[in-house]
């Protein structure tokens, strides 16, 4: 089965395999960014966002994203590599360690920041209550997120 | 201290940072596949205890696109140990690549390299093993009954006892410990049991092979031992050393479990029968059940003290439960004493009696804390009922007993990694400073012994205080490489392996602090064994302290040739010249860039390649210190027991980058948080592991998380690089004690088996 829909702003038609999971699909195809943590739906590593709304891709069946909008973590930067204010205060914060969970974690927050520019604490918990992560306890991802509101907000001022 | 420093102590952009938040295929799998790549897959045991009377794999051979079936009947036979440590290694030889008998559910029975993955797992499951089933040993206590199945009856165990299930046997005596304790005005005997965990690194282990245009094995893994690797891989399969190249890109944590050589052999062993690239990628369910995870312990502690809390004896005997092989078995149980009793030297007499047992159970390993999370678990508890029992506050008893700055502790001496210790004397010891400061955060007086009632729920508040090592001493070797590049920028190779940590970071800050430049001009590349220096790999708390010593005889001897060449140019005596800011100064106020000396040594004058290289292996291996503070909430009808908040003040020397520092300890706190609260790799009855994926074996997340305040102390160790001393283990030791005696304070209930669920503590309100 041949499908076609929109990876990070690319038109993308591929030949799918039946039963393939859109994860193992965005692998492939050398979508990497988003990564392979458990398979089942509990680790959140794989999130994309889909029409956006974040996912988690190893859930979903490949065939379910044709005529669809996927992003991932790798089309958060712009075109000339800048990073998004989320990357940029995720990896200030401290947020980053391995780096394995980080693309999921992106996905969420942005999830989160699109629909509230001024997520208290327990906000962001709540969207990122899907996403584990082992390295950093947290606490700096929280504040990574955080930040990125705060950034977000002021460049809406400018 | 930090303001006079440029680089260190400031918290720099992670140098890997952009790559991962842009997702960049740094990680082992993110690579494209080669042309022709192998995938494997891994049938595994379903019995805990069983001979393989026969294999047959023709089934799985006839399936077209597999290449290669590995059984015990096709690879090398010669025994090893999967623990990635120094050689020799201080773990038995007691595995093999595949057995023919099998010791526990999840043990390898046969490898299936085929085309794709699902050709792979679909061959695995058409092998047929015919399996003696033989009975099997449950648990620590089956282990040591008479007449107990022999785990590891194989005629040439190098074990310590293999006839009675014993991998390893650990002592060390200081005093008479039995005429202190029947002499001493109070003691207190406890007893904790602890539970199997896994580390769960998001990322399980992934491993490719392949063969470079020269013929060699390129091996790019998830490793934190690149070293280690290539060593036991050549030992194993009996290939030299030199045709093997190992290589660690980025790695999705570790926390131990990486310290193991658990699938390199497999993709290795298939790129050299089939000559094509191979790939492995464990599943979760694998991850928990086959790898590795923490040594369960039932731990003894007692203490005597004199009527004013004065610690007279501490008698400590270990049971540890290293499942079916001993991979790190002695080196963790002589951990739990080497990490426990120097705390407390004011006990003259100390004693330490640790026994390793084979199981048909998950093996243990290498796990974040090392033993010392186990021992200080029981010690802490310990320590709070004597406090308990003496009607002395338990932040004073502490006060009274532990080792200081200029103190030093017989078991340093008696007790090393497997074998003798290293005589050290303490030389920076802030844990005063950070019991205060805990206490002072979680508000202690106000609130202990209070048991404030909220409806049901019933409040209290603990703490407990900790150490660790910085490094092995006198074993642990890391060496470093600097050279000078044309515009000033310096590439700094060395063997250290960041697993996430950010070890690249601060050991570039370190050589950036020293040459003057800012943190973007050190180009970092680490593990790699071609093309980096030696380094044992990041355990044992060792990165930050022994490689980044390496790190500054490097930077000095770099810093040294640049002045030279600046004082021809300048033509002013070195000692009259300082590098900063990317220029070496003249104490008149003249000065040249680091660029000119470069080019002048590249191309111009007196022309060389300005480099250095220095090692460092250490005869210390000083502890950071913690004191912990937690305050919990108990429902006193359910027994649901929720963390309201916690407290870590740490003593790591100078931190080379705070906030990554606070993330360790941050990150250490919440491993340690699912331990005492939710984490338990539980066994049935037939010897299965009951929850292997995240759905049932919970790992914290956001929700799970209390507030949490880590404070870094001011503090500066004089034999560490820049001040510094570890910090990457210490917090995972925490959570257990200080929630147990935070308990303790707001019910009268001690809790001595974790995980501490709702039904756990309800039968300990319950007095079940």
């Amino acid at each position: 089965m041949r499908i076609e829909f929109e990876l990070d702003a690319r038109t993308i038609t591929v030949e799918i395999a039946p039963g393939e999971t859109l994860m193992t699909l965005l692998r492939r195809i050398g979508a990497v960014s988003v990564k392979d943590g458990c398979s089942r739906g509990d680790c959140g590593s794989c999130a994309v966002r889909l029409d956006g709304r974040a996912v988690t891709s190893c859930l979903l069946f490949a065939a379910q994203a044709d005529g669809r909008r996927v992003q991932t973590a790798a089309g958060l930067a712009d075109a000339t590599g800048g990073l998004h204010p989320l990357q940029r205060a995720l990896v200030d914060a401290g947020g980053v360690q391995c780096g394995y969970c980080t693309p999921g974690v992106l996905m969420a927050a942005m999830d989160l920041l699109e629909s509230d520019p001024d997520p208290g604490e327990q906000e962001v918990r709540t969207a990122l209550a899907g996403n584990l992560c082992r390295c950093t306890g947290y606490v700096k991802i929280i504040e990574g997120v955080r930040d990125a509101a705060a950034l977000l907000r002021e460049a809406e001022h400018d | 201290m930090t303001d006079k420093l440029q680089v260190v102590g400031h918290n720099e952009r992670k140098v890997d940072g952009r790559a991962l938040v842009t997702g960049q295929p740094v990680f082992v799998d993110d690579a494209p596949a080669p042309a022709g790549m192998l995938h494997l897959a891994l049938l595994t045991s379903p019995h805990p205890h069983a001979r393989i009377r026969s294999l047959d794999v023709s089934a799985a051979e006839a399936l077209p696109g597999v290449a290669l079936v590995l059984t015990h009947e096709n690879t090398p036979t010669r025994r090893y140990t999967t623990a990635g440590q120094g050689y020799p290694e201080p773990s038995p030889y007691d595995a093999r690549m595949f057995d023919p008998k099998v010791r526990f559910v999840g043990d390898r029975v046969a490898a299936v390299a085929a085309d794709d993955l699902a050709t792979a797992r679909l061959a695995a499951q058409r092998i047929v093993v015919d399996y003696e089933v033989l009975d099997p040993v449950l648990s620590i206590d089956a282990a040591l009954a008479p007449d107990a199945p022999v785990v590891h009856d194989e005629p040439d165990s190098d074990a310590f006892d293999a006839s009675r299930n014993l991998a390893a046997h650990a002592t060390a005596i200081v005093g008479d410990v039995e005429a202190a304790l029947a002499a001493a005005h109070t003691v207190v005997d406890v007893t904790v049991e602890t539970q199997y965990a896994q580390h769960a690194p998001i990322e399980p282990h992934a491993a490719r092979a392949e063969l470079d245009p020269a013929g060699r094995l390129l091996l790019t893994t998830s490793t934190q031992v690149p070293f280690h690797v290539r060593r036991i891989i050549a030992h194993l399969l009996q290939i030299p050393v030199h045709r093997i190249r190992v290589v660690k890109p980025r790695i999705g944590g570790g926390f131990g479990v990486k310290q193991e050589v658990l699938i390199e052999d497999l993709v290795a062993l298939t790129t050299l029968r089939t000559g094509r690239p191979c790939s492995l990628v464990i599943t979760r369910a694998e991850e928990f059940v086959s790898s590795r995870t923490r040594h369960p312990m039932r731990v003894r502690v007692r203490l005597g003290a004199d009527a004013d809390g004065l610690l007279e004896a501490i008698d400590l005997d270990v049971l540890s439960n290293t499942g079916a092989y001993g991979t790190h078995s002695l080196t963790v149980l002589s951990n739990v004493g080497s990490k426990t009793l120097p705390l407390y030297p004011t006990a003259a007499a100390q004693r330490f009696v640790g026994h390793a047992v084979y199981t048909n159970l998950p093996v243990g390993g290498a796990y974040r804390g090392y033993g010392a999370t186990q021992g200080q678990y029981a010690m802490e508890v310990a320590i709070d009922q004597l406090a308990d029992r003496l009607g002395v506050d338990a932040l004073d008893l502490r006060r009274r007993n532990h080792l200081r700055a200029g103190g030093t502790s017989p078991i340093f001496r008696e007790l090393g990694e497997g074998r003798e210790g290293v005589e050290q004397t303490i030389t920076s010891c802030e844990l005063p400073a950070c019991i205060e400061i805990g206490a002072q955060r979680i508000g202690w007086a106000a609130k202990r012994g209070q048991r404030r009632r909220d409806g049901s729920w019933v409040h209290g508040v603990g703490m407990s205080i900790h150490l660790q090592g910085s490094g092995i001493p006198r074993i642990d070797l890391a060496a470093a490489n600097l050279k000078l590049n044309d515009d000033g920028s310096v590439n700094l190779t060395l063997g250290a392996t960041d697993l996430g940590t950010g070890s690249d970071t601060v050991l570039g800050q370190i050589a950036a602090e020293v040459l003057g430049l800012p943190l973007e001009k050190v180009l970092v590349t680490s593990s790699d064994t071609d093309l980096t220096p030696f380094d044992v790999g990041a355990y044992a708390s060792s990165t930050t302290y022994v490689s980044g010593t390496a790190v500054l005889r490097a930077a000095e001897d770099l810093r040294g040739q640049l002045l030279e060449v600046a004082a021809a140019v300048l033509e002013v005596p070195v000692d009259d010249l300082r590098l900063e800011d990317q220029r070496a100064v003249a104490a008149d106020g003249r000065s040249t860039s680091l660029e000119e000396l470069a080019l002048r040594s590249l191309y111009a004058v007196d022309q060389r390649q300005l480099a250095a290289n220095a090692s460092a292996v250490l005869d210390t291996s000083p502890p950071p210190f913690l004191a912990c503070f937690a305050e919990v909430a108990v429902d006193l009808d359910t027994g649901r027991l929720r963390v309201l908040r916690l407290v870590a003040a740490v003593d790591c020397g100078q931190a080379i980058h705070p906030r990554l520092a606070e993330g360790q300890v941050e990150g250490a706190l919440v491993n340690g948080l699912g331990y005492a609260l939710m984490e338990d790799l539980a066994i049935d009855p037939e010897g299965r592991a009951r929850g292997t994926d995240f759905g049932r074996y919970k790992i914290p997340s956001t929700l799970d998380v209390p507030p949490i305040e880590v404070v870094l102390v001011d503090s500066y160790e004089p034999t560490g690089p820049m001040g510094a001393k570890s910090v990457s283990e210490i917090g995972i030791n925490a959570p257990l004690p200080v929630i147990a005696n935070a308990v303790h304070d707001a019910t009268g209930v001690w809790l001595t088996r974790p995980p501490f669920t709702a039904e756990r503590v309800w039968r300990a309100l319950n007095g079940e």
